[in-house]
C-alpha cells in the first residue's frame, strides 16, 4: 500500500489539504489484491483492445513495439477477471498467482 | 459473447485522467464508466465529486488518482458547486483574468447523491441552465456505506436496510426515475449510458460536452460488492439490465426521446436477477410482475419515441 515515510506536520499542509501532486495514487500498487493474473495466447488474440476497453483499472495497454498485443501492467492489475471474460476470441486465461 | 458492439477500440481516446492505483473493488464498473467518460472529456475538464465511493477510492489522502482539477464537495451540493465553478469560469474569461476557452465543468454523484440527497441542488442548476455536465453514477444503493438502499434501488432488491426475509421481499418501492425527472427541466440533453456500450456512452458524453446549457447523463454502474455478482460479470451485467429493460439505453435531444440501443425482443429477466445476490431470494411469481412492470416501461419509451414532449 501506500508507502510514505514520514507524515507531515499540520502546519505543513497545503490549504484546504488540497493535493497538490496530480495523479499521485499511481505509488499504490494495487496489484497485491490479485489472487489470478491474466495470461494472453498470442496466437489467438486478434488485438482488437476490449480487454484494452473495459479493464476496470485501465492498466491493460496494447505494448510499443509491433505487432503489438495488449499485456496488462501487473503493479495494479486487481484479476478480477473482466478481459478474461468479455475477450471475444477466449485467448485470455487466468491463471492463480502463487506464493 | 453475445451483443458485442465493440469494434474499434484503438479508436478511443488514451488520455487517461483518471490513473491506475485507485482503491475500487475488483470489478467495478463505476470506476470504468468515470475513466472511459474523462478519456472523451480530457484535460479541460474540472469536476466537483459529491461523496460517495468515487470520492473515497479516488482521493483517500494524501493520494489522488484525478489528474485533472477535482474538488469533493458534501453529499448535497455537488450540482450547485459545478454550477458556482462553471459562473466563476465565465465571469474570469468575461474579466480577462483567464484566456477565453471551452472548459468542460463536470459534477458527478452517486445515485444517493442525485436521487435522494442531491435533487434540489441538481433541480436549481438545471433550472438555471449552468453549461455543464452533470454525471449520476448509478450502482442502485448506498455502496460506500455497505448496501443501503436508496431510492434508486430497484424493487425487490435486498440491501442491508431492505434486507430480504420471511416477510419481505427486500426493497418495496420501485426504482426512481431521475432521467425523467431531469427532462423535465426541459434541458437541451438527457440520457442514460451504460459502460458495457463503451462507443454509445463515449457519443453521448460528446453530445453532453458539446450542447450549450445544461446536460444529464445517468449512468449504469454495476456493483460486484453490493449486488453480490461475480466481478468479472459486471460488464455482462450492463448488457443483460439493457437487454432485459431493467435499464434502457435512451437519449433526450431538445425534447425528443431517441432508443440508443434497441432491443425488439426482451429478454427474460431471469437471465438479469440470476447472476446477483441481491435477487436470489425472490420467487418466480416476483419476476414475472417485475418483468411486466418493465416491459410497461419499455413500451412506454418505444410509444414516446420521436415525439417532442
Amino acid at each position: 500500500m501506500a508507502t510514505q515515510s514520514a507524515k507531515p506536520k499540520w502546519t505543513e499542509l497545503a490549504v484546504g489539504t488540497a493535493i497538490t501532486v496530480p495523479g499521485s495514487a499511481r505509488q499504490n500498487r494495487t496489484g497485491d489484491w490479485r489472487s489470478s493474473r491474466p495470461i494472453w495466447n498470442h496466437e489467438e488474440c486478434i488485438r482488437c483492445g476490449v480487454c484494452v476497453i473495459f479493464c476496470p483499472e485501465g492498466c491493460i495497454h496494447f505494448d510499443q513495439d509491433q505487432p503489438g498485443y495488449p499485456s496488462a501492467d501487473l503493479e495494479y492489475c486487481k484479476g478480477c477477471g473482466i478481459c478474461a471474460h468479455e475477450c471475444p476470441t477466449a485467448c485470455i486465461t487466468t491463471q492463480e498467482e502463487e506464493e | 459473447m453475445e451483443g458485442m458492439n465493440v469494434f474499434a477500440a484503438r479508436l478511443f481516446p488514451k488520455d487517461n485522467r483518471f490513473v491506475s492505483g485507485h482503491r475500487a473493488c475488483q470489478g467495478c464498473a463505476e470506476v470504468l464508466a468515470v475513466r472511459l467518460i474523462h478519456q472523451i472529456l480530457g484535460r479541460n475538464t474540472m469536476v466537483a465529486s459529491a461523496t460517495g465511493c468515487m470520492e473515497i477510492i479516488s482521493s483517500s489522502y494524501p493520494d489522488t488518482a484525478w489528474s485533472i482539477p477535482w474538488i469533493h464537495v458534501a453529499f448535497e451540493n455537488a450540482a450547485a458547486v459545478a454550477s458556482g465553478i462553471e459562473a466563476g469560469l465565465q465571469i474570469l474569461m468575461k474579466k480577462g483574468r483567464m484566456p477565453k476557452r471551452k472548459i468542460n465543468v463536470v459534477g458527478m454523484a452517486g445515485d444517493g447523491g442525485t436521487a435522494d440527497i442531491g435533487i434540489q441542488a441538481l433541480s436549481g442548476a438545471l433550472e438555471r441552465g449552468h453549461d455543464m455536465i452533470y454525471i449520476c453514477y448509478d450502482n442502485e444503493a448506498y455502496m460506500n456505506t455497505g448496501v443501503q438502499r436508496s431510492s434508486s434501488t430497484p424493487y425487490g432488491a435486498s440491501t442491508t436496510t431492505s434486507p430480504a426475509g420471511k416477510i419481505s421481499i427486500g426493497q418495496q418501492t420501485w426504482k426512481k426515475n431521475v432521467t425523467m425527472i431531469a427532462a423535465a427541466h426541459n434541458i437541451p440533453y438527457v440520457a442514460t449510458a451504460s459502460p458495457s456500450y463503451p462507443f454509445d456512452l463515449a457519443e453521448k458524453v460528446r453530445k453532453a460536452a458539446k450542447v450549450k446549457g445544461p446536460a444529464y447523463l445517468h449512468v449504469y454502474s454495476a456493483c460486484p460488492t453490493g449486488w453480490r455478482l461475480d466481478p468479472k460479470l459486471a460488464i455482462t451485467i450492463g448488457r443483460l439490465a439493457v437487454q432485459t429493460g431493467a435499464f434502457p439505453l435512451y437519449e433526450i435531444e431538445n425534447g425528443k426521446l431517441k432508443i440508443s440501443v434497441k432491443t425488439p425482443k426482451l429478454r427474460p429477466l431471469q437471465d438479469y436477477t440470476k447472476p446477483q445476490g441481491r435477487f436470489r431470494h425472490l420467487d418466480d411469481a416476483t419476476i414475472a410482475e417485475i418483468e411486466k412492470r418493465l416491459f410497461e416501461e419499455y413500451q412506454k419509451l418505444e410509444r414516446r419515441e420521436g415525439l417532442i414532449f
